[in-house]
This record gives structure tokens, sequence and C-alpha cells, in this order.
């Protein structure tokens, strides 16, 4: 496996939205290096044959009655929204356009 | 009449009974905690915000309540009148939540998690709410953007994490119990260090809506007490099925009380893990370790060896599992919904650069380290090497414990295998601070459930260590059994409980004067009433 870079952490970064200083970068490429190279190991543990876990015990149809439950008023849905306007989320523009 | 440094010192259990028996009040006992909270709290920092007002009203209605007598009164729970704290990762009515970041700083979340929910039904005081990694990304409380929480054992010591709120209030005598969350040790190892007892139930065992996520498929609520049957108590109130978590299981909720009050070990097979202990471990940790075997072989279990080959990968998987899960996670903290917004500086003011700035000013280091790296072990041309190998190493652990389990009844370790380090020895080693969690996160891998109490003083330190019990997945009881049994034979020997050894914190002492503890008063007026 690859080991990380400075390039791939930038690229990362911006897939994650997280904005990041030139140091930030520098800084976070050098230690998730020392991070991945320390996992790596844990590709080579397990042959094809063994299944993969993803939930440590699996429940099956898991499902409620399809009535309606509790629901928030708009207000609470609001109420931790750094802008809201007349009953809804405000959003800062989604294209970059004018 | 108790006077409060007696009340304080009380056990849960102990509490409910001279409650029930109308010897003291609710009001005294949850006014004693709330002035204990305010004579050390400057120092020790377990908490983020203080409830007084709400937590003496409960603690009133109890006492009117069982007052005036009647089917209301006998009605009460065992455990109501007794205060509790809650790890800050857990959402509350009418406090705030931060999951110790600056991106929820003064949050409230408009409806209670099930647990906190449970607290309310059985009338139960809430103290506040408690200090914790950010996200509950750490295993030394450091990375809490509010600043630490430290060791009552010694204040320039790291009480664990992430639950290092929680631990600290605990063995501070800040609070007779609390909740915690596990997603590799974060109530276990805090529990460790602080000579605190902390459960990890079976996953699925205790409802997780309204824990803030950080990996689904590992994170665990579970209680934070001083004794063994403290635990029980809580883990019975927040127990058992809940139809709002998907994950709940369905069974009915076994008799943890009763098993912690009947324990036992005659004739029970507990394993050694032989990739436990040994080289990498503190030797006072190894010495306390030994002594517990060689009691539980007194008192009549058979102590086996077995081997769990597996485990040497957990920790690489881990890293590989919880940032993946926590990357998909956080996304939701995008500055529209709730929480901070920030505007980037200059430039358009588009959705996405306020994201990145967002998140680049709310987020600490550690939180975007795990976020950058889950990101990566889920990209395409990763996946399968990273993600899927890990996911594929569960299953090897689970065989492993499987394996383990058919021979022994219960498995053994020491919690941690160090005792607790100073504050900022490990802050700029992220590897060395994930090593904390090495024994502990074979448990979250696999599902199954894990204790840790108090196994007595490291001699070169004289600091706590943890001693970790582990069931297979729904025998949670078998713990209890095990735990109150080791629990009162160590005590034997002590002459009482481990924490009597611990500072008082109020005495006069070199380290009331130390600048390091005057800064965790100031930061410790965050947010607080108190």
């Amino acid at each position: 496996m690859a080991a990380i870079n400075r390039d791939d952490v930038a690229h990362l970064a911006q897939l994650a939205h997280i904005e990041m200083s030139a140091e930030e970068l520098d800084r976070m490429a050098g230690e998730l290096a020392v991070i991945v190279d320390s996992v790596k190991s844990v590709s080579e543990a397990a042959g094809d044959d063994v299944p993969a876990t993803s939930h440590p015990i699996p429940l099956t149809n898991v499902f409620r009655e399809d009535v309606v439950g509790h629901t928030f008023t708009a207000e609470q849905s609001l109420s931790g929204a750094p802008d809201a306007y007349e009953g809804r989320f405000k959003v800062p523009a989604i294209l970059d356009e004018d | 009449m108790t006077d409060n440094n007696e009340l304080i010192r009380l056990s849960a259990a102990a509490l409910a009974e001279k409650l029930a028996a109308r010897e003291i009040t609710a009001v005294e006992v949850t006014q004693a905690y709330l002035d204990r909270i305010a004579a050390v709290d400057g120092k020790v920092h377990a908490f983020l915000h203080v409830n007084a007002d709400e937590a003496l009203a409960v603690a009133a209605e109890v006492d009117a309540i069982r007052a005036a007598g009647g089917a209301a009164a006998e009605e009460l729970h065992v455990l109501a009148g007794v205060p509790i704290a809650v790890k800050d990762l857990i959402v509350t009515i009418g406090q705030p939540t931060t999951a110790g970041s600056k991106i929820l700083e003064g949050w409230h979340s408009p409806y209670d998690a099930t647990v906190v929910e449970r607290l309310r039904a059985a009338k139960m005081p809430i103290l506040g709410k408690t200090n914790l990694d950010e996200f509950a990304m750490g295993s030394s409380t450091e990375h809490s953007a509010y600043g630490p929480t430290r060791n009552p054992w010694d204040l320039d010591r790291i009480p664990g994490g992430s639950g290092g709120g929680s631990a600290a209030a605990v063995a501070a005598f800040e609070a007779p119990l609390a909740l915690g969350t596990d997603t590799g040790g974060s109530i276990r190892q805090p529990g460790a260090v602080t000579g605190t007892v902390g459960v990890k139930p079976t996953y699925g065992g205790v409802s997780r809506y309204g824990a803030i996520a950080m990996a689904s498929s590992l994170d665990q609520i579970g209680p934070v007490s001083r004794t063994v049957l403290d635990s029980a108590l809580l883990h019975q109130v927040i127990g058992g099925h809940d139809p709002r978590d998907s994950t709940s299981l369905p069974d009915p909720l076994e008799d943890l009380v009763a098993a912690a009050r009947t324990g036992h070990v005659e004739g029970m097979k507990i394993g050694i893990i032989k990739e436990l202990h040994g080289e990498g471990y503190q030797a006072g940790v190894e010495n306390r370790f030994n002594e517990s075997l060689e009691l539980l072989k007194a008192a009549g279990a058979e102590i086996v060896e077995v081997s769990c080959p597996n485990f040497k990968y957990a920790l690489g998987a881990y890293y590989l599992i919880m940032p993946s899960e926590a990357s998909s996670n956080l996304a939701k903290f995008d500055g529209v919904r709730y929480g901070l917004r920030v505007l980037p500086e200059h430039g358009p003011m588009t959705i996405e650069r306020v994201m990145g700035a967002t998140r680049a000013a709310g987020f600490g280091d550690e939180v975007k380290r795990r976020i950058i790296l889950g990101t990566y072990a889920l990209s395409a041309g990763y996946y399968d090497a990273y993600y899927g190998s890990a996911q594929k190493v569960r299953t090897l652990i689970q065989r492993d414990f499987d394996a383990a389990f058919a021979k022994a009844d219960v498995l053994i370790s020491p919690t941690a295998p160090t005792t607790a380090f100073k504050l900022g020895e490990k802050l700029n080693d992220p590897l060395a601070m994930y090593l904390n969690d090495v024994a502990t996160i074979p448990a979250n891998m696999a599902g199954v459930p894990g204790l840790s109490l108090p196994g007595g003083l490291a001699d070169e330190d004289g600091l706590p260590v943890g001693i970790q019990l582990l069931a297979p997945a729904r025998q949670d009881a078998r713990l209890y059994r095990v735990g109150a049994v080791l629990e009162s034979l160590l005590e034997a020997q002590w002459g009482g409980p481990l924490l009597d050894k611990a500072p008082s914190l109020t005495a006069p002492s070199l380290s009331d004067s130390s600048p390091a503890a005057s800064t965790a008063g100031a930061a410790s007026s965050h947010g607080g009433s108190h």
C-alpha cells in the first residue's frame, strides 16, 4: 500500500470539508504517515476465506409499525441553527455564481 | 445526622438504603455533592456544566413523595434521589451538550437520550455534564476543547479518556455515579487509572439513542461508579431494549444487581489472555494483576491460560474502523443545522467554503486527524485493503473470543498497560496515546461486555491499577458475579476501599498553589452555573 503524502492529505481535507493551512498539512501528513504505517499489517491478517463483520451483534429486520412517532416542531428543529429564516434553515449559496 | 464528608463517601447502594429508611434526604445528599463540586472541581475540572437547580428540584420532589408515603413512595425506584453525573456526549434537555468540542459550544439538545429519560423516570438528580476528549476521541481527556480534567490521585496526571470527567467526578467524590461511553475503552481505562469501577455492557445492551455517535458499531453507554454493586444498580436503570435504537438487543435484562450481591467464583474457570499481559505492561500493573489471580484461585476459581492470537491486529483494525465510522458520523457538523458557523475571511461565500471554515475552526487536531484517516481508509482504491481488511480482523477477533470462552467462563487482564501518565506526556505522539487502549479495544471489536475494577496501587508510583474482566456477549451478569468477589477480597486486604488512600483534595497541599492547578480552575468556569 502506498504511503500517505502531503498532496493526499490536502485532497482528503478537501473531501472532508476541513480547510487546512500549509503548516497544518505538513504536520498532519507526518503524523498520518506514522499511523498508516502502523495499521498496515491489518491487510495481511486475514485471507479471502474470512468473512467481514460490520456489526458485532447482527440483528435483522428491525422494523417498527408504520405510524407517526414523536416529531419535533419547526421551532425545536431550528433551535440550534446558526441561521434561520421563516421557519427554515438558512443556507449559504450552493453555487459559486452571482 | 451524617455529616457531608461522610455522606459523599457512601456508595450509591448505601445512599439508597438510607434514603429509603428516611435517615437522610435527597436534598441533603444532592447539596452535599454540589458543595463538594464547588470545593474541589476548580482543581479537578471534571464538570463542564453544573445543573444545581434542576438537581435540587428533583431531589426535593423525591423527598416530598417519601414524606407523603403511600403508593407513590412505595413505587419510587431504588435509586430515587441518588445523584448522578452524565458524560457530555449524551444529550440532555435543559443543559448544554458540547461533546467537548467548540463546534457544539452552547448547543442545547431538543431531546433527551434514552438513558437520560430513564434516569429521570428513576428520579435521579442529574448533577451536571462531565468533561471528555472532543467527541470521545482520546485516552487522556486532554483533547477536550475546554481544558483537561485532572486525576484526583495526582493533579499533574491524566484521568484517562475519553471519559476522564466521569471517572474523576466519581473518584473525587463529586458524584456517586456517572454515565460514560466506551468505544475502545473510554469507560474502562479511565476507571483503571482513577481507582474506580467502569462497565462497558454488551453491544446493544444499553440504548445509544442520544449518545453523539463516534463509531456506531463500537460505541456503548455504560455505568461509572465506585463499587461493583453500584455499577450493577445503574446498569439495571439504563439497560434493556429501546425501539429508538435499531441495534438495541431485544433480550430482557438479567438481574445484574442480584449477580453483584450473590457473587461467587468457586468452580469458575477464569482465563488469562496470553497476549494481554507481560511485555509492554508496567511492572506494578503486572504485580497487582498476579495478586488478583492468586486471590481468585484461593477463592476456588480455576485459572486457565487462553490465547487470542489475532488480538495483535485489534489496535490496527480499530484505528481503521473507528475513524472510518467517525468521518461519516461527523459529516453532519456542517454549520447549517446546529452548532458553530464560521464564514471564510475572503472569497466567495459558498456553502462548501463555509463548511470548510466552520470545521477548521470547530474541530480540534485529534478530530481532524481521525476524520482525515477515516476519509483515507474509505477512499476508492484503499477501501478493500484498509476498511475491508479491518472488518475481517473483526471476525478473527470474534473467533478468538469464541475459542477462549469455550475454555473459560470469564477472561481477565490488566485494563491498561500503565498507570496514569503525566499531562502532556503523550499529547504530541498520537500512536503512543493509542496504545493505552490495547487491552480494552478487543471487547468493542467483538461486542462483548467488559468491567474494570481497582486492583490496587502500583509499587513504583503509588497510582491505581485496573483489572479487566470480560464475558461472552449477553453474559454481563458474570462480570458482576466475579467482580463483586474480587472487589471484596481486595478490600479485605486493603482494609477498606482503595479510594480511602486517595488525597483529600481539600487539605492544603503543595499542588494547591501550583500554576497548573489554577489554570484548571479558570477553565472550569465554562458554561458552569457553580
